[in-house]
């Protein structure tokens, strides 16, 4: 990013300093020197300063794609509420296009990530921020699952193995965080990489093809490039990865901590 | 017996009609890709009887294990074997000229796949992008700015 930083000096500033420097010939020996240096001084600076904003989501998936996923990593989410404006969708456009979703908001539409706004009850402060699949360690939606279609990746990742979920939406009921939905209606014209069909629960699957292929989810991807630079994503196991750095240096907190669900996306700014 | 032997002409009439019907019934041909230096990975009277063991892999090891290394898949199918045709038409799975019912058809075997996934190349789908309209803004802008690049380097 660069942002032109222009130092100009107006008219009524360039004459006082002039005439300061004047005062100082006056009053200074060498003044005639100091005059000139002074003068020079005031040529019109033009600085172009680049601000670089540091990436902070260099932390990708470096595993060749014929290895399965270890649980040497742990692909996680940490999101500023403080930089997540209220009334901006960018984060569930990009999923809804991503996923091909219809971004209906019904009680029966699937939604992926929905924008929810916290108001604290003692000061009335009002937090916006994205809510999806929390991607929990020990995530109740596997634990109730009566057929396995439910399960946790070992790198982190919570999805929903369509080939053999029987649509008994035990999983939709166990979440906490109402990330799931079920699918009510024949769909055609599914997206390559999000195969979803009637009868199934789906959610969040943190873009697990995008991430496999050493990308970004496509919510944390439109974020950045729309500069709000409010999600971070990375590796929770790498100490060194930004998403682990931020934590340890600014904290985040888990959603209804409470469950000691441990999970994987985190929020920063959430305040009583 | 003179019924048992009409029951005996009624039912060989019944098969003297039905033979021609079943010699005309077409065996199903698969749409080869129009592009001819694209070769299917196995030859035909393999993909026709085994082709589900070819693909199986992405139901279990990409879905749990996120092997994705492996090039074939149902995409690639899809992708060389659905093509529109002469009039600019593509073939849905519904269609028996989509080249994975017109087979199932024939042999009467239901096919689950397309409940979620693709039927036709990712090219071929149009879909309605439900986008902020900060973002159609940007686009148009975009575009603009392209179209007056060109008149600029015309």
């Amino acid at each position: 990013m660069k942002k032109p930083v222009t130092t100009s000096m107006n008219g009524s500033r360039r004459n006082f300093i002039s005439k300061a420097a004047a005062v100082g010939t006056l009053t200074v020996a060498p003044g005639v020197f100091l005059h000139k240096a002074a003068a020079a001084e005031l040529e019109v600076e033009i600085v172009e300063i680049d601000i670089v904003e540091p990436d902070l989501n260099t932390s990708r998936s470096t595993r060749p794609l014929d290895q399965d996923v270890s649980n040497k990593n742990r692909w996680g989410m940490l999101i500023d509420t403080n930089k997540c404006a209220t009334g901006c969708t960018d984060c569930v456009d990009a999923c809804n296009q991503e996923n091909g979703l219809e971004g209906k908001t019904g009680p029966q539409d699937t939604q992926y990530i929905r924008k929810v706004t916290l108001k604290s009850k003692s000061t009335g402060h009002e937090t916006s921020l994205p809510l999806m699949c929390q991607h929990c360690e020990t995530a109740p939606c596997a634990d109730v699952c009566p057929t396995g279609a439910s399960f946790v990746r070992a790198d982190g990742i919570a999805l929903v193995d369509k080939h053999i979920c029987i649509g008994c939406r035990y999983c939709m009921m166990a979440c906490p965080y109402k990330a799931r939905s079920f699918v009510h209606e024949d769909i055609k014209n599914q997206k390559l990489s999000a195969p979803r069909g009637k009868g199934t629960v789906e959610a969040c699957t943190m873009c697990v093809t995008r991430v496999d292929n050493g990308g970004l989810p496509a919510c944390v991807e439109a974020c950045t490039a729309e500069n709000h630079n409010a999600m971070i994503f990375g590796d929770l196991k790498d100490p060194d990865s930004p998403i682990s750095v931020e934590l340890r240096k600014r904290g985040g907190k888990q959603l209804r901590s409470d469950l000691a669900l441990n999970t994987g996306v985190r929020y920063q700014g959430l305040n009583e | 017996m003179t019924r048992f032997l009409r029951l005996i002409y009624v039912l060989f009439g019944l098969m003297l009609l039905s033979t021609p019907a079943m010699a005309e019934t077409p065996f199903p041909t698969v749409h080869e890709p129009s592009d001819e230096s694209l070769k299917c990975i196995q030859p035909e009277d393999e993909m026709r009887r085994n082709h589900m063991k070819y693909i199986l892999h992405e139901r279990d090891e990409t879905m749990h294990e996120g092997i994705r290394g492996e090039a074939e898949g149902l995409s690639s199918c899809i992708d060389c074997h659905v093509e529109p045709n002469e009039k600019g038409e593509i073939a849905g799975i519904e269609s028996k000229e989509h080249f994975c019912n017109a087979c199932h058809q024939y042999a009467a075997v239901q096919i689950d796949c397309f409940q979620c996934h693709a039927d036709r190349p990712q090219k071929y789908i149009k879909r309605n992008t439900h986008s902020s309209s900060l973002k159609q803004q940007l686009q148009q802008t975009l575009a603009a700015s392209e179209v007056s690049d060109k008149e600029a380097n015309q």
